[in-house]
């Protein structure tokens, strides 16, 4: 037991008994907020970090929340079904729009721009089969019969969904620490460095990036999924289309690209952000949490590209091991 | 039978000419795009919000100040204009020397500060001119003059861009920097100005494509999410860069989407086109034109 590992029983700990403890609905309500985005942006910068940047991350959470809510709402196919077969259909378009890109070595800005193409490609599905979807107008899951909760996934207590949340948030890192120890993390690095080294020495540079891209889609899908179920309500412009995408973009890159808390350190600033923003200016906040996003994420970019945490663990340590 | 086939033909001849005039204006779009990329090698993603500030500069100028369309165009695409160079200035010049991926994603952002301006500043109501051009007749085909004028505008905004990079010396420098970033400056070329000058002038076309739209569409703050990942497919698939594969590029796609909006919902025809686009990275996965290395 070293310090750091009871550092994280402890911490773990006090998240479970939070909300035993502290019932107050509101808040809570924003930490399950804060959790389920953090998992979706940690999604992101899963492969964000090697350099795969995807603005079709909205395209992938649209697929796992739409899929799962029409599912259960027109074939009463339970979410627990619902919710895989989501992350199957999002993982295959994931497939079919990167093994293209791959294989054929589209990077750069022609990856970024055909993912966002993507995005905006699924927006406009959602909203052409309006009569299934309700459009832009939005859409909401059946109640489950009283009793049948379970089995629909939807819970009224905040409690149980906060515990949900903090699983879902858990298992995001896991799977960060997992890539982060694999085999495929060096062969990631190696391509973001240089691809054509990197297949010289021997990484199939197809397969390890499509299966970078499958984790965080599958991911994306689950987040957006599980999005639907709590919020019961989702429309095209929440869960789907470029500015979901940037949005991720923007909390991955605020609170830190590279290390693994930094998509939690993003959705925690995002999220309290527009908050602050809608309790102080009520209804009037209407479009000004965006209009700071998108000025914090010009100012991040061009003064602390690594990030708020990246940058203040850079200053931790004096001398840290070679990126 | 035979009835069924003539006016299906004519339906037909419509949706084609319509995607040749739709063309006409999506070509004037990736033109924009694909000059600042081949220059200055950034991508605007933010490009159509561009061209929604300045629907919006036209809908001000027209119905709230009352002037004529022909008085406030050239406005409008002044404006858009400056805020081309302003976004050259403020954004991209201290990002130049950052990966790519970074200019990339702080236009991003741009886009986020554009949408929600729009929103604060305009609210969220559809908006248009309230001018109505005439309808053309040819036969039992109908065309609407706006889409005409916005061809033969675009037509002529490319012509004017093309003599402007062959007969002028800063047109030439523009080319030839595209072509070689780093022995310009130690020709004697001054690559800021340059820079500056080919973003205004990405932000012109962006103001003239405004111009043009604004008679056919009505404008709200995220009217550009309708045409800017389709503008982002036809640059891919021309080449970035490359102005006669964006060219082609857009009056094949604009074709698709025509030919899809025929059968089916608009929307549909541009889902068509996407998958259009996907099976052709198959086939030709550096853009329709890419020369090979």
């Amino acid at each position: 037991m070293n310090p750091r590992h009871v550092a994280w029983a402890v911490g773990l700990a006090a998240l479970v008994a939070l909300p035993f403890v502290y019932r107050e609905p509101y808040h809570l309500h924003i930490l399950v907020l804060i959790l389920i985005w953090s998992f979706a942006y940690t999604a992101w910068s899963i492969m964000g970090r090697f350099g795969l940047v995807s603005l079709g991350h909205g395209g992938f959470m649209g697929v796992g929340a739409y899929v799962t809510a029409l599912l259960w709402n027109h074939l009463g196919v339970s979410p627990w079904i619902g919710i895989p077969v989501s992350m199957v259909a999002a993982g295959i378009l994931a497939l079919i729009v990167a093994y293209p890109c791959f294989r054929f070595r589209i990077t750069g800005h022609y990856f970024v721009l055909v993912t966002l193409a993507l995005s905006g490609i699924v927006l406009q599905v959602i909203t052409a089969t309006r009569d299934y979807t309700g459009g832009s107008l939005g859409y909401t899951p059946n109640r489950a019969p009283s009793g049948h909760g379970l089995m629909a996934l939807q819970f009224d207590s905040k409690t149980t969904w906060y515990l949900i949340a903090l699983g879902i948030w858990l298992l995001g890192l896991l799977v960060w620490r997992w890539v982060d120890r694999s085999m495929s993390r060096y062969a990631m690095e190696a391509i973001s460095e240089d691809e054509d080294a990197a297949a010289a020495a021997g990484v199939n540079v197809t397969a390890e990036k499509l299966k970078i891209t499958l984790i965080s889609a599958l991911m994306t899908a689950l987040a957006g999924a599980l999005y639907c179920q709590y919020q019961m309500f989702i429309s095209p412009d929440t869960v789907s289309g470029i500015a979901v995408s940037l949005q991720m973009v923007f909390a991955a890159i605020v609170g830190g690209l590279y290390v693994s808390f930094g998509p939690t350190v993003g959705a925690i600033i995002t999220i309290m952000l527009a908050e602050v923003l809608r309790i102080r200016f009520g209804t009037g906040a209407v479009g000004w949490d965006n209009l700071v996003y998108g000025l914090l994420l010009v100012l991040f970019i061009i003064f602390l590209p690594k990030g708020i945490l990246g940058s203040v663990l850079d200053r931790l340590k004096p001398q840290p091991k070679k990126a | 039978m035979q009835a069924f086939l003539d006016i299906f033909d004519i339906y037909l001849l419509e949706a084609v000419v319509n995607g040749i005039l739709l063309g006409g204006v999506l070509a004037l779009l990736a033109l924009g795009l694909n000059l600042i990329f081949g220059v200055i090698d950034v991508t605007w993603i933010c490009y159509a919000e561009l061209v929604m500030i300045g629907m919006y500069g036209m809908y001000y100028m027209v119905q709230v100040f009352g002037l004529p369309y022909w008085v406030a165009a050239p406005f409008a695409i002044l404006l858009v204009a400056a805020l081309g160079a302003l976004l050259h200035y403020l954004v991209i010049e201290p990002l130049l020397t950052a990966p790519p991926i970074n200019q990339l994603l702080a236009t991003g952002g741009v886009l986020f500060i554009l949408q929600s301006f729009a929103t604060v500043a305009f609210g969220i109501d559809f908006r248009n001119l309230g001018i109505r051009l005439p309808v053309l007749a040819i036969g039992e085909m109908h065309f609407s003059y706006s889409r005409l004028l916005a061809f033969i505008a675009a037509l002529l905004g490319m012509l004017a861009v093309y003599f402007f990079m062959t007969r002028t010396y800063t047109g030439t420098a523009i080319r030839a920097i595209s072509q070689d970033r780093q022995i310009m400056p130690l020709m004697g070329v001054d690559t800021r100005r340059i820079y500056l000058i080919t973003s205004a002038l990405g932000g012109a076309l962006a103001g003239l494509a405004a111009c043009l739209l604004v008679l056919q569409y009505d404008v709200h703050p995220f009217v550009g999410l309708s045409f800017g990942p389709i503008t982002f497919l036809i640059c891919v698939l021309g080449g970035l860069g490359n102005f006669v594969g964006g060219f082609i590029a857009a009056f094949v796609f604009a074709e698709i989407i025509s030919l899809g909006g025929l059968f089916s919902d608009l929307e549909w025809g541009y889902v068509l086109a996407f998958a259009f686009f996907i099976v052709m990275m198959f086939i030709r996965p550096a853009g329709l034109f890419a020369r090979r290395s």
